[in-house]
Order: C-alpha cells, then structure tokens, then sequence
C-alpha cells in the first residue's frame, strides 16, 4: 500500500485522530480549573498537592495549545503540503517519528506538570529534558516539511504552506532561544530542574517575545495556513487575492517579532522597549486582518453555501472570531487600555476568543473535512451532529467570552477605585467575591464547548469505525 | 539614557528600528497601484481545485494600514522608543509616576496631616480619622492580619492585649509599623533529639494546662531550663526584648499541637513584619497606630 504514487495519509491519520482525543482532554482540564476557581473544594487538597489550579492550569494551557493545536497543525500541514506540491510526504521514517515523538512530549507534560516540575515560563513550562525532546520532533518535522517542499512537482508554493513554513521556523527559534536553561546539579548529578539561562527585565523579556510569538506563529501562522487551504477547498472558490495573501504574509510574520514588550507595560521593562512593542502591535492590525479578508471574501458569490454547510460555518465564524481577537489585541496593547486590562480576566476572555473563537473552531471545520477524506469516505457520519456541535460550540465561546469582558472590566475598575482619602474602595478579595458569577457562565460555557467536543468524537468515531485507510493516489499537476 | 551600555546599542536599535518601519512602509507602498485586477485568476493550479484570483488590494485596508504606521512614526516622535531619544513630550513612566504622587500627596496629604499633631488616643476617638484607619487597614494590612484583624497562622491577632515584643503602647505599635519586626527562633533540629523534642513540647504544652504526658512533660523541663529559658525565660513567660512569646498563656501564634510544637522547635521560626514607614510616610502612620491601637483598647 506504502508506494510513491499514493499520498502519506497514515501520520496524518494519526494527529488527525490525536487532535480530537487532545482536544477533549485539554478542556475538560480547563473545564475543571475554571470549576475550581468557583468550588475551590474542587482542588482536592485532601489528595495532595497534583490536582491544584496552579498544577493544572499550566497543564491545560500545554494541553490545549501544543497536544490539541500541534497535533492538528502536525495532521493538517503533513496534508496540505503534500497534496498541494503533488508529491508523497518525504522521510516518512521522520514522520512517524514526530507523531511518536510528540505523543510522548504531550504524556510527559501530563505527568511531569501535575508533579510540579515547572521552569515557570508560561507556555514554556516545561523542563529540559522535554524541551530537547520538542527540539529533535521540531527539526525531524522540519526536514519532513521543507524535504516534502524540495520535491514538488509544481514550480509554485501554495501560499498555505508559506504560513506552515514560517510558523515551523519561527518556533524552532523560539524555543530554542526561550528555552536556553541551565539544569540543577545535586550531588554531582543532572536534575530534571532547571533555571533560565537570561535574569530580570531580560529574562521577561525574552520570555513574552517567546509567549506572544508562540501565539503569532503556533496559534496564528500555522492555523492561517490551514485556513488558507481548507477554506477555498470547502467554498469550492479561488482564495479572494494572492496580493493580499502577498502582502499580509509578510507584514505579518515580520510584524509580529515586535509585539512582546506588550505583556510587559508598566513594569521594570524599560520605556522605549515598551513603546516599541505597543506601536508594533497597533501596525499589526491590518497585517492580521488581511488573513481575515482574503477568508471571507473568498466564499464572495458563494454565501448561500453558509446556509446548509455546518463545515463552512465553522470555518468563517472561526474567521470572524479572528478579526475580533486580532483587533482586541491592539487595543489592549495600548498602553492606556492595557493599564486597566492587564491582570484581569479580560486578558483571559481575549485569549480564549482567539484560543476557541479562532483555533479550535477552524481546526475542527478543517477536520470535519479531512477525517472523511482520511477513511475513502465523502462526508461526516452525521451532518446534523456537525451542525449542533456548531451550535453548541458558538453559543459556549460567546458565555465565555461575554462573561470575561464584564468580570475583567469590573475587576480593573474596582482595583483601581479609590475614596476620597486616596485608599482603596475594594480590597483585593471584594474584586474576586464579585467575579464569581461570571466564573460561575464561564464554567458552563466552558462545559458547552466541551459537550460540543464529545459530540465530535461521537461523530469521528461512527465515521472512522469499520472504515478502511485510504491513502489517496498522487495526483498529477494540473497544467493550466 | 541608562538602558543603553553604550553608543553602540543605542545607534543599533535606532537603525533597526528606522528599518523596520521603512519595510513596513515599502510593504504597503509598494503594492500600493492596483497592479491586481478584479476577476483575473493566477495562472496557477494546486490540487485539482485551489486557485487565486488576483484582486486588488481593499483601499479601505491600505488606510488602515498607513494610519498604524503613521500613529506609529508619531508616537516615535512624543515618546520613548526610538533608542535613547528621550521624544519630545520627554515622558518618562517613573515621571508619570512621581507626578502621580506628587498629585496625590497634595490632593489627599492634607486629609492624614490634620491629625499629625494630635495625641494617638485623641485619634482613636476621633471617628472620621478611625474611618481613614480603618480604610488603611483594608489597604495595607489586612492581607496579613485579616480583614478583622484577627490574624491568621503567623499572623498575630492585633485585638487582643497580648503583645509579642512589647507593651502595646501606641509608640510600641508606631514602632512597629515604621521599621518592621523580625521574629527569629533558632532551630534545634541539630541539638535536639527527637526524643528531647517530644517532651519540650509536652511540658510546653502543660505549662498552659493543655493534654499532655505527664513523664515526658517532666523530662521536658529539664530540656527547656537548658535551652528555652535563655529567651522563653525560667517562668516560660516570655521576652518582650526578644520577641519571645510567653508559653505558659492560651494564645498560640503557629498553634498548640504537639505536632506544631515539634515543627518549631525543630525548623525553628524565621517571622517577618515588613516596615512601612518609608511607604506610607508619618502621617499615614499615625493614623494605623492609632486605629491598631483602637482595637485593643475599645473606648
């Protein structure tokens, strides 16, 4: 069956799967932790120390981003690159070793997070040990990818994989860079702890140019790119303009290095680094709003296909989500919003329009459309339980969403409220005491997305069950 | 500008920065004539179906786009951030915050200074002065101490009469609140066998009439006259000059369990109050040393 004249479906086939199984195990994570922040008892204390919210949450966010986003971008680009360069996936002996590889870094995360090992870097939590293990899968996905790019039978790329392309560089720099620690000796012996290689301001900021590029290319390139693929593919309608995916492409991937100092305003970051990073990210804007455009405007002529194409539907909402975070996120970034913003939960809300809104909603149009496509199937078992689960996803993002901005707007006003004697109106715990209700929506919107995930695998599982792998035959180019 | 070792640095971010908004700039501007044509495809095909059609740039999106980089040059200008350019609003964020305060101290200093002359117990009677107290309190204290003042584990109860280093007098509290406290006990793990700790803690524990082995309790005391009494004192009532509370009355800092005994006595107790003197100035002082004192000493 394994020939060069059929397509590489097997590693896809894989992640594909994984993505869904990741995707339900990162958000009932997440679901419990935002539980917990409303029952406290939830923590379990009388268990010990491994089921806390500080042990959890940065398992929830490893989970989500790099178990359920990386598996699905490792399953979508292992398939758009090989069918839009005509050409069968190169070293499949590679392949196969960045799906074990990677399995094997998302079940260390699980383990080694709820045992506390942290370097306490957000989203790159992870200890020294796992991150040379990220480092090996990174450069073998690498030599798969741009191996695969090397032996195209067409002379142009598609502009999806330029998006694949950046995003796969730009964090292999990030994570070396972000990750450059120095590990724990004891008693003469290597310890799985470690300490970064950077301290103070510069510690801080090499970490947010890591953490807002982690999103800029894990959670916006690479999903850009599956955009820019299964989007004109289930329109059935040439991408709306290949100047704007031009110019975009670039202003976006050189723009977005710049944006970091905005985690950091009003801290010991100093002025002009903070300037810098609220600027570039206020250019930005239009940059990210070109992905957007080029989106919509390619289903322009075709909008009667969003009545009756659940997958449709997911993958223009995930793009009108995008619009907003990307939009939202200049905003927070000056410095002005960002002094009432910074350290609410509207941060919080502003992530998860991107992480929900944007991520997972155009991973799971994309998967909707390849999953089938993976097992010599047409379509998804059932249509209509890709429509509910649309439905129920919608309704739990807008919950979540909603709920963040009111509880985040009020916390930043009533931190900073003051008597006329210049003390505080709230103390700190009257803030929390009055952010419960929202804790308590975010919880069950948090819950209808999870109840929209389980939908999805119910329907993968019907679909997958007693179906054959196929892999497709290599199509010829087309010479038009 | 301090940020910057030397020349070097500064003319480096300078002229990445000038780069970098030229790129941007000849991104735009480059692409900026309508080259593209409305329902024009590219002469490219991938995978049966993908194609491109070649549309203009949207105008309304290149004006968004200048307008960002135009704000962007601007800021440059008032701002901090074109290396060690100072901009011409010469905005600096500890000058935002030292006209803060500045702003502050005059809008509210007059509301704390009414009260610096007047005697701590005056203040206390006073009830809008025990109102600013009290909103201190919630501000600055009650993180430790409680929002009732009670305290917590390690945290003393501020309205009792029992006082770690002192007589509670309002120039004790005063004292305490301007230059912090240490509370420091030595720990005995490498002195003490864990036998000898047991029976400290039971006769410690029997001083204040607590549940406790009688034999152990016994030994105990023998222990404690040769290496307690130094601080604690022969009478176990405590040193005020030290911090050393009195053992022998029913109020228990960490808590009264043998096993909480034990872990003191071994690990020993490092106990910090941190000094708000500088932070909050005399004025602001007064007024918690009065409010602090008020709750003790109920009128």
């Amino acid at each position: 069956m394994q020939t060069e004249t059929t397509y590489n479906y097997k590693v896809v086939r894989q992640f594909a799967i994984m993505a869904v199984v990741w995707g339900i195990v990162g958000m009932l994570v997440g679901v419990l932790i935002a539980a917990q922040l409303v029952w406290p008892q939830l923590n379990f204390p009388q268990l010990g120390e491994w089921f806390h919210f500080g042990r959890l949450r940065p398992l929830h966010t490893n989970a989500v981003i790099f178990a359920f986003g990386g598996s699905a971008l490792f399953a979508t680009s292992y398939y758009v690159v090989q069918r839009t360069c005509h050409t069968r996936l190169f070293a499949p002996g590679l392949a196969a070793f960045t799906f074990w590889g990677w399995q094997l870094v998302i079940v260390l995360a699980a383990l080694s997070l709820p045992l506390g090992f942290t370097t306490a870097k957000e989203y790159a939590e992870l200890e020294w040990p796992i991150d040379i293990l990220i480092t090996l899968v990174w450069v073998a996905y690498a030599v798969v990818f741009f191996g695969t790019i090397a032996k195209r039978q067409v002379s142009h790329i598609y502009v999806a994989n330029w998006f694949y392309g950046a995003f796969i560089i730009a964090v292999a720099l990030l994570h070396v860079v972000n990750s450059a620690e120095v590990p724990v000796l004891a008693a003469g012996l290597l310890t799985p702890k470690s300490y970064s290689a950077y301290a103070g301001a510069q510690d801080a900021m090499v970490q947010w140019w890591y953490g807002h590029n982690a999103v800029g290319f894990f959670l916006t390139a690479g999903f850009l790119g599956m955009m820019y693929y299964f989007v004109p593919k289930q329109a059935g309608r040439p991408v709306y303009s290949y100047r704007l995916s031009v110019v975009h492409f670039w202003a976006l991937i050189f723009t977005y290095m710049w944006a970091g100092p905005h985690h950091l305003h009003y801290t010991a970051l100093p002025d002009w680094t903070q300037s810098l990073g609220m600027i570039f990210s206020l250019i930005l804007l239009a940059p990210s709003w070109g992905g957007m455009i080029n989106g919509i405007m390619t289903l322009s002529g075709a909008w009667h296909k969003l009545r009756d194409d659940p997958i449709l539907k997911f993958l223009i909402v995930s793009l009108s989500f995008y619009g907003m975070s990307t939009f939202e996120g200049p905003m927070m970034s000056v410095k002005t919003v960002n002094a009432l913003s910074h350290y609410t939960d509207w941060t919080v809300g502003h992530v998860h329009s991107g992480a929900l809104g944007w991520v997972a909603m155009v991973t799971i149009g994309s998967l909707y459309y390849l999953i089938p496509r993976l097992y010599g199937k047409v379509e998804m078992y059932s249509k209509d339980l890709v429509t509910a689960h649309f439905w129920i996803a919608t309704i739990g993002i807008v919950l979540y969403i909603a709920s963040m901005w009111i509880s985040g707007v009020m916390q930043g006003l009533m931190w900073r409220a003051t008597n006329p004697d210049g003390t505080l109106t709230y103390a700190f715990v009257e803030a929390v005491k009055a952010s419960y209700p929202f804790w308590t929506i975010r919880v069950l919107g948090g819950l209808l997305f999870l109840t929209g995930m389980l939908v999805m695998a119910y329907n993968v599982f019907k679909t997958v069950a007693g179906a054959k792998p196929v892999d497709a035959p290599v199509l010829a180019p087309a010479h038009a | 500008m301090a940020d910057f070792i030397n020349g070097f640095w500064n003319a480096y971010v300078m002229v990445l920065v000038a780069l970098s908004i030229a790129f941007c700039i000849f991104i735009i501007a480059s692409n900026m004539r309508a080259s593209g044509k409305v329902g024009e495809l590219q002469p490219h095909k991938w995978d049966e179906t993908l194609q491109e059609w070649n549309n203009p740039l949207p105008r309304w999106w290149m004006y968004l786009y200048w307008l960002t980089i135009f704000f962007g040059i601007a800021y440059l200008i008032i701002y901090p951030g074109f290396g060690s350019f100072p901009g011409i609003a010469k905005w600096t964020s500890v000058g935002q915050w030292e006209q803060e305060m500045k702003k502050a101290d005059e809008q509210y200093g007059p509301k704390f200074a009414k009260y610096r002359n007047m005697d701590v117990k005056a203040v206390a009677a006073d009830p809008e002065a025990m109102g600013m107290g009290k909103r201190l309190f919630q501000t600055y204290c009650m993180q430790c101490h409680g929002a009732d003042a009670r305290g917590a584990k390690g945290f003393p109860n501020l309205t009792d009469h029992d006082w770690l280093g002192g007589d509670g007098s309002p120039e004790y509290i005063k004292t305490t609140i301007t230059a912090g406290r240490m509370g420091v006990m030595t720990p005995f793990k490498d002195i003490l066998s864990e036998d000898q700790m047991k029976d400290v803690a039971n006769y410690v524990r029997s001083l204040s009439g607590l549940s406790h082995d009688a034999q152990r309790a016994q030994r105990g005391a023998q222990v404690f006259a040769e290496n307690c009494a130094v601080c604690h004192g022969p009478d176990a009532k405590g040193n005020p000059l030290l911090g050393a509370p009195n053992l022998t009355d029913d109020i228990w800092l960490w808590g009264s369990s043998e096993a909480q005994i034990i872990s003191n006595v071994t690990n020993g107790i490092q106990n910090r109050m941190p000094a708000f003197g500088e932070f909050l100035g005399e004025d602001k002082v007064h007024i918690l040393t009065a409010y602090v004192w008020g709750l003790s000493n109920k009128q």
